[in-house]
């Protein structure tokens, strides 16, 4: 039997992700929050409980960890969505894994010419920016989800978030990203491209000629080449990657979607999870609510910590060489009054968490033991958190 | 591979590299270890580079500047120093330090030219990171070494390969030139006896997984990992037969009766506390699970228990010492 957790002060609304999920306006649930904190799992677990349900999902992964992509049946990383067997009832479900490149390679396909297309994958600054640019994958992840949202042929889109740095990051993705492609700086080192190799000396201000010397520099002539290069054959489609970028948030801040916010109660998780609250308040993104994950619930409420610990010295001074009952009663205390300690913790981490947003609807989960390795364990985890 | 000792490291190093997955108290490892590192009228630098202010809040101190500071003494007239390293300011000290531009940066964050190259290429970012770890690893002042050692809380293990192998990431960038030359320097002492690179992990699959996985990412790389540290490990309260068979068939409720009896405690909080003792049985022998594993990585593997407290400084002075006791150097 799993216990249940209080750590949820009355006052603070309950979170009811199956009402979410079983409002059929609902097409889009976005999973976020810090490294960690159990995100993965809980955005599969929250895709099967609405393919439970009857919904027709899928539910998009970034890098999941090993068991829970076999448990998917997803193990390779290739952007093709697979149905996951076991669902109950008329619902359906499937499951895929984010492949960034081939991803952005898809965007620059469907804005260019083939020809256009194969100089832009064989320039080595796209190939750093395709596979490794900090934002891309928060960037692919936002572009899949337009992708899935345009083909129409699913009823519900669960996504996972990256394991950003700060779980801000895939929000600002797109922006910084057609800020980027768009930005004043990439306009200057395009200019000798666009003049045909001559500067031109109306466009470059002095600062930005000491830009490109520095640059030069510092990274090399090569570099700067492959840059103005890259650039000039991007060109046409930045007006596409800004308008993309501006639908992918836009689609964010429509009433269909649904943020859930995923942390631990843990002083960095929650920490996160409050920027992340006040971040989509202020950009009036659809909150749903928190995870409170891996809570530990103390069932024995009746003894404090301080009692258990003095009676399990008494009980067994030197933690043997008396009766077993007492040896197991003992050790029993001391793994109570633990337990007491951790939850007294975690109880204060969390108030001040719930007395900085005391309207946002929180879920609590318990923690279990071992992850999810199948279908069932992901059902249970799901139930767990309804 | 592991020296003889398995703890050589303790003595040859000037730069450890603490990485880990989220949530495994990475930054709070890196502090005990700094600690443990300075004790006995040592110096040493505690660095962090992804602007998460974790050490200040470990420490409870206002946010770190980039600037280096004491922040905690150590045992016997040691002292930790603190610095968060912001990658831009490191490339204005760079600009300036190499090319007398200190103007030019000014200038060149104005225009977003220094956002536009530390995030749009994150090879260059990682190489003004690692090169100011180096910078402080090597300084020296009046021939002799301004830290003893150096400590980095580190990119978290998914990251922490692309991270460290510089000269990759920035070979596809720049073939030639001042970065290529700096990226070299970085790898040379990465790839030296003078770096220690530890992993943090729980006694939890997941966790234990990416610890394998990253510490064959760092072989493939040329970097050697020197220890792996579990963290928040729970210590038996039972013998090991006693917890699997707790852990398979439930706590003897009946014996905990007689035992809350004789404690003159609330008797009947038996069953309640016997399946409080059953989890923790059952997590005890899931962390055993886990430990056979660890093993594969194939080098030295430290434990620090499980703190249920609020961690306070003197939490971290206590894993600390605890570090030194596993060491086994004085």
């Amino acid at each position: 039997m799993i216990p249940r957790a209080h750590i949820r002060p009355r006052t603070v609304p309950e979170l009811d992700l199956d009402a979410i999920i079983d409002d059929t306006t609902t097409q889009v649930v976005v999973c976020c929050g810090a490294g960690g904190v159990g995100k993965t799992t809980t955005s599969a677990a929250i895709a099967l409980r609405a393919a439970d349900r009857g919904r027709h999902v899928v539910v998009l992964t970034i890098d999941p960890a090993r068991r829970l992509a076999q448990s998917l049946g997803i193990e390779a990383l290739d952007n093709t969505p697979r149905e996951v067997v076991g669902v109950a009832g008329t619902g359906s479900l499937h499951a895929m894994m984010l492949d960034m490149k081939s991803t952005f390679d898809e965007i620059v396909l469907s804005h260019t010419d083939p020809k256009s297309a194969e100089q832009i994958f064989a320039n080595p600054f796209y190939q750093s920016l395709s596979s490794s640019f900090a934002g891309t994958q928060e960037y692919m992840a936002m572009e899949k989800l337009g992708q899935l949202v345009a083909e129409g042929q699913w009823d519900l889109i669960v996504v996972d978030t990256p394991p950003s740095r700060s779980a801000l990051d895939f929000l600002d993705a797109p922006e910084r990203m057609s800020r980027f492609l768009d930005g004043k700086v990439l306009k200057v080192l395009l200019a000798p491209a666009r003049t045909g190799g001559r500067m031109s000396l109306k466009i470059v201000t002095a600062g930005m000629s000491m830009f490109t010397r520095v640059l030069t520099k510092i990274i090399g002539g090569e570099v700067l080449t492959d840059i103005s290069a890259f650039v000039g054959a991007l060109d046409t489609m930045f007006g596409g990657f800004r308008a993309r970028a501006q639908a992918t948030y836009d689609l964010l801040r429509r009433p269909g979607t649904s943020f859930i916010v995923v942390a631990t109660p843990e002083p960095d998780a929650l920490r996160e999870a409050s920027y992340f609250v006040d971040r989509l308040e202020s950009e009036s993104m659809p909150l749903g609510g928190v995870v409170l994950n891996r809570i530990h619930p103390v069932q024995a409420r009746e003894i404090s910590a301080l009692k258990a610990r003095r009676a399990a010295e008494r009980l067994a001074p030197d933690h043997e060489s008396v009766a077993d009952h007492l040896i197991v009663t003992a050790a029993a205390l001391r793994v109570h009054a633990d337990l007491l300690d951790r939850a007294e913790r975690e109880q204060k981490v969390a108030d001040r968490f719930f007395q900085a947003h005391p309207k946002v609807a929180v879920a609590e989960v318990v923690a279990l033991i071992g992850d999810a390795h199948d279908v069932a364990d992901l059902r249970s985890i799901a139930e767990n958190v309804s | 591979m592991a020296s003889s000792s398995g703890t050589q490291w303790w003595a040859d190093a000037r730069l450890h590299v603490v990485s880990g997955k989220g949530g495994t108290g990475k930054t709070t490892v890196a502090a005990a270890l700094a600690i443990a590192l300075a004790a006995g009228g040592k110096r040493t630098l505690l660095v962090e580079v992804e602007d998460r202010q974790g050490i200040a809040q470990l420490f409870n101190i206002p946010p770190l500047p980039y600037e280096e500071r004491p922040i905690v003494a150590a045992p016997d007239a040691g002292e930790v120093s603190a610095l968060a390293i912001d990658p831009e300011a490191a490339l204005v000290e760079y600009l300036d330090m190499f090319y007398n531009l200190r103007r030019a940066g000014g200038m060149l964050r104005r225009v977003g030219a220094i956002d536009f190259a530390t995030a749009v290429a994150p090879g260059l970012r990682d190489v003004l990171l690692t090169g100011k770890v180096k910078e402080a690893t090597t300084r020296t002042k009046d021939g002799r070494r301004v830290y003893d050692a150096v400590v980095l809380d580190a990119p978290p293990t998914g990251r922490i390969a692309r991270f460290l192998n510089v000269t990759k990431e920035v070979a596809q960038l720049a073939k030639v030139g001042p970065i290529k030359r700096q990226s070299d320097g970085v790898m040379a002492l990465l790839r030296s006896s003078q770096t220690a690179i530890h992993l943090v992990t729980l006694l939890e699959e997941m966790p234990v997984q990416e610890t394998i996985d990253a510490a064959a990412g760092l072989t493939a790389t040329g970097l050697t990992v020197s220890s792996v540290i579990v963290n928040m490990a729970s210590l038996p309260e039972l013998s090991e037969s006693k917890l699997s068979a707790i852990s398979a068939d439930g706590a003897p409720v009946k014996h905990l009766r007689e035992g809350l009896r004789a404690a003159e405690l609330d008797v009947a909080q038996a069953e309640a506390l016997g399946d409080e003792l059953q989890q923790y049985a059952a997590r005890y022998g899931m962390e055993a699970q886990c430990r056979l594993d660890l093993p594969k990585v194939g080098v030295p593997i430290f434990e620090l228990p499980r703190i249920n407290q609020r961690m306070t400084n003197d939490t971290v002075y206590e894993l600390a010492q605890l570090i030194t006791d596993q060491v086994g150097y004085v």
